[in-house]
């Protein structure tokens, strides 16, 4: 068999993990969950690993209504905005769900988060499926999935509009006629879709990477269709190792990573337990994508042999920072990986940088 | 305990406003992160209280185009501030959000993270400008009423405050031994004519537990709702007399609301030029006005005023010698000029003549703001002056220049400040609520209120 190729790698940090109960475990620190603290810790981490994805997570409602799980988050634009400054290398990609939320709020939260990691910053997009999300805004009802996602695709369509709306050289600082900036570089948007209007152009100016990576959850055909449309990175979310080849084949223009949630120990019976305590803390948590319980060497075994299109993992650790320790020193220093160039995201994962789609051809 | 009156100080980081200089060789990136970086550094080796953002929600136009003579976009107000948390430890991080484009759970939680992640430096002016302008760029853009503003306004900071309550003070347990996380915490139940929300907060009550509140605005209704709601007030009132009247104002209001008037700190901003005389300051004061109102800008300003395209009028001839026109509304984006127009082209004529200014000179004068003019020993003396008179509680300072338009006050006015006593000369608390001296946070009071707050 060859060698595989190197791989892409994400990682999901969610508090002290997704599972519920993983703030229990020792070396988890729950109290110190909602601090600046906690995620510089994990973000050394994972900027020490070289991963190329540091994605936080989001959702407008509680985890759990029960006391004895974790529950609360900050919002992710803001934790990924606190570790810019801290990091230099790894994508920071928030979550930032497009059912309530203002697109122009959106969109330059995300250029502004790109301006302060230096060109870093990507989106994944979500939408608010339930009613407790809906009733936090009061605004309007729950929709069906595939009403969300259509919304969801207009949200990333205005938002790569609008982050074309400067183009790259908008601001002159010319002398001689006074002008901060050639308005004829700034262009309305005039966005009317289904859902809402945008008139534009943006109030922040283009960012380093003129458009920001967007990262899409891929687990029904509605999120399939917009993954298939905008995704620059699409996550699937399946255990089916067929159902995530049949997907990455129609995602020929992404780069396709596989969710695994892992709980890793160096010891099969030491993951196994440690998995085993956490069901018992707190029972009945499913998982929702492929989930790894086992040592390095499995996880390789299981890394080595991903799905045909799959280009990589997105990795989110059931508890914090146990897993993703393990992840990064005993994972990852085995595994090909590939040689990153430059230092915007862009330029790790070999895209070049966009024109603005409204920049007019200069005669020659 | 200090004899003197304490001066609170913060920084406006110089962005989208007539006084920022972007055609001086000194001036940096307007979004650049080390412009933001290097002036919130300087107002944190200054000891000031906070770092300033203004914000602006759409490209200002004048006569249908975008007006492109100032500096022009900014970055994100929250997202700039949270990277500023990390490379700063003591300075409070104060973001200007409007109320009225905003969903009140969605503020509520981003301040609240800002506050967790910075360990209470966080703080919201509220703002409500409402123009169906920049609504345009929102969906529910541009439908309320200007009445209707600070209706809104209040009920964001309901529901806002609603949410940062709803996680009882103890609610975050997470005890492993005991296998309780969080316990305590309450859904908000909110029903009036902007909101009807219900659910929980998402976070845990954060540092100050309730974000600092800063207000700007100065109608009526303006005020009430500052003294009413706000921690501090970021005013434009300049002169020693008239700050002195509106800040006995605001602190009689306050006490009408049921709060002490010392509840309330009263910040103008105000810029500064230094020099190492004072003939040498008013000259460098000079520079920089001319260099803030270019011929171009002068125009400009002139067209908002009379309310017609001046294309090829010379600025540095006489005034225009027709009437402004009162039907046109030339300036879109920004605040509407408050004075009947014609009288006011009537008065600058005068003025011009008696003096033989030109358009554009009479422009500088007319277009000026509060400065602080003269050496650092002038300038020192007259903040104090300004904050033992109480015509306020000190400044926000906004430069004229990026990044580095900060330093020389903070080398040369900030020692002689606390030479007179009347600045910190190190960092006593680690709360933006403790820099400002606030000793009545509204969460104290409320943490222990069980009444139910749902209407
Ligand atoms: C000192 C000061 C600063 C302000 N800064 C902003 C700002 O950054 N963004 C904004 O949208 N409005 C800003 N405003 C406008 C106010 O939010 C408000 O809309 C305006 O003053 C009209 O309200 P009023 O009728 O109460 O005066 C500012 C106003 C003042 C007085």
């Amino acid at each position: 068999m060859p060698f595989p190729p190197p791989l892409r790698w994400a990682v999901e940090l969610d508090g002290a993990g997704r599972h519920p109960a993983a703030w229990r475990l020792p070396g988890a620190c729950p109290g110190d969950l909602f601090t600046a603290a906690h995620w510089r810790r994990l973000a050394a981490t994972v900027e020490a690993a070289d991963l190329d994805l540091l994605v936080v997570p989001d959702a407008y409602r509680l985890q759990s209504a029960g006391e004895r799980d974790q529950r609360g988050r900050l919002d992710a634009v803001a934790v990924a905005a606190h570790l810019a400054p801290l990091t230099r290398r790894t994508g920071l990609v928030p979550v930032v769900t497009a059912t309530h939320t203002e697109p122009f709020h959106t969109q330059k939260a995300i250029a502004t988060l790109d301006l302060t990691s230096r060109g870093r910053a990507g989106w994944q997009v979500e939408v608010s499926t339930t009613p407790a999300e809906a009733d936090l805004f009061g605004r309007k009802p729950v929709a069906p999935a595939d009403e969300l996602w259509r919304e969801a695709a207009e949200t990333v369509d205005v938002a790569r509009r609008l982050w074309d709306s400067w183009e790259d050289d908008a601001v002159v600082r010319d002398l001689a006629t006074g002008r901060y900036v050639d308005r004829d570089k700034l262009h309305p948007v005039d966005f009317a879709g289904g859902f809402f209007t945008v008139k534009g152009p943006s109030i922040t100016p283009r960012s380093p990477q003129g458009q920001p990576l967007v990262v899409v959850p891929v687990r029904d055909e509605p999120s399939l269709a917009l993954a298939a449309a905008q995704a620059d990175v699409a996550r699937l979310e399946t255990a089916s190792p067929e159902r995530a080849a049949a997907w990455a084949a129609r995602l020929p223009d992404a780069t396709v990573l596989l969710d695994v949630e892992i709980l890793l120990r160096r010891g099969a019976g030491e993951a196994a337990g440690v998995a085993a305590q956490l069901d018992a803390w707190s029972p009945g948590h499913a998982p929702r994508t492929l989930r790894h319980v086992g040592t390095p060497d499995t996880f390789r075994g299981l890394v080595q042999a991903l799905p045909a299109g799959v280009d990589g993992v997105a990795a989110v650790p059931l508890d914090l920072p146990g897993s993703l320790d393990v992840l990064t020193a005993e994972v990852l220093p085995r595994l090909p990986r590939p040689v990153v160039r430059g230092t915007t995201l862009r330029e790790r994962f070999g895209l070049p940088r966009p024109v603005s789609r409204y920049a007019r051809e200069v005669p020659a | 305990m200090s004899a003197k009156r304490q001066v609170h100080l913060g920084a406006h980081f110089p962005g989208v406003n007539q006084t920022t200089v972007w055609r001086d060789p000194r001036a940096g990136s307007q979004t650049d992160f080390t412009s933001f970086e290097h002036l919130a550094r300087t107002a944190e080796r200054g000891l000031m209280d906070f770092f300033f953002l203004a914000e602006g929600l759409r490209l200002r136009e004048q006569g249908g185009t975008i007006y492109d003579l100032d500096v022009v976009g900014r970055p994100d107000t929250l997202t700039v501030l949270n990277s500023l948390a990390a490379v700063t430890t003591h300075l409070g991080l104060a973001g200007t959000i409007n109320a009225t484009f905003n969903e009140a759970a969605e503020v509520a939680r981003q301040f609240a993270s800002l506050d967790h992640l910075s360990g209470g430096r966080a703080a919201w002016n509220v703002v409500t400008s409402s123009d169906a302008f920049t609504g345009e760029n929102f969906r529910r853009g541009g439908y309320l009423a200007h009445a209707d503003r600070y209706v809104r306004a209040r009920e964001v900071i309901d529901v806002a405050r609603a949410f940062w309550d709803s996680w009882g003070p103890g609610a975050l347990v997470a005890d492993p031994e005991l296998g309780v996380f969080a316990r305590d915490v309450h859904d908000v139940g909110h029903h009036g004519p902007q909101f009807d929300v219900r659910g929980p907060g998402l976070l845990p009550r954060s540092p100050q537990g309730h974000p600092v509140l800063f207000q700007a605005g100065d109608s009526d209704d303006g005020r009430e709702f500052g003294a009413a709601y706000a921690d501090a007030v970021f005013t434009m009132h300049g002169t020693l007399e008239a700050g002195r009247r509106f800040t006995a104002d605001l602190r009689a209001r306050a006490v009408r609301n049921g709060r002490s008037g010392e509840d309330l700190r009263i910040l103008p901003g105000a810029s500064f030029v230094l020099g190492d005389t004072e003939a040498e300051a008013r000259e460098n004061a000079r520079t920089i006005r001319f260099q803030q109102v270019g011929p171009q800008q002068a125009v400009a300003f002139l067209e908002q005023v009379w309310g017609r395209d001046l294309t090829g009028f010379d600025p540095e001839g006489p005034l225009p010698v027709q009437d402004p026109d009162l039907t046109a509304t030339i300036a879109q984006g920004r605040t509407r000029f408050p004075r009947d127009r014609v009288e006011v082209a009537r008065e600058w004529r005068e003025l011009a003549a008696a003096n033989g200014w030109s358009a554009r000179e009479l422009v500088v004068e007319v277009s000026g703001r509060q400065q602080f003019v003269g050496t650092p020993e002038q300038v020192a003396a007259e903040i104090d002056e300004y904050v033992q008179a109480d015509a306020c509680d000190g400044f926000i300072l906004v430069p004229h220049l990026t990044p580095t338009g900060l330093d020389e006050f903070v080398d040369r006015v900030v020692p002689l400040l606390q030479e007179r006593g009347a600045y910190r000369t190190e960092y006593t608390g680690t709360t933006l609520r403790e820099h400002l001296g606030l000793t009545h946070p509204h969460d104290a009071s409320r943490a222990l209120d069980p009444a139910p707050r749902t209407a």
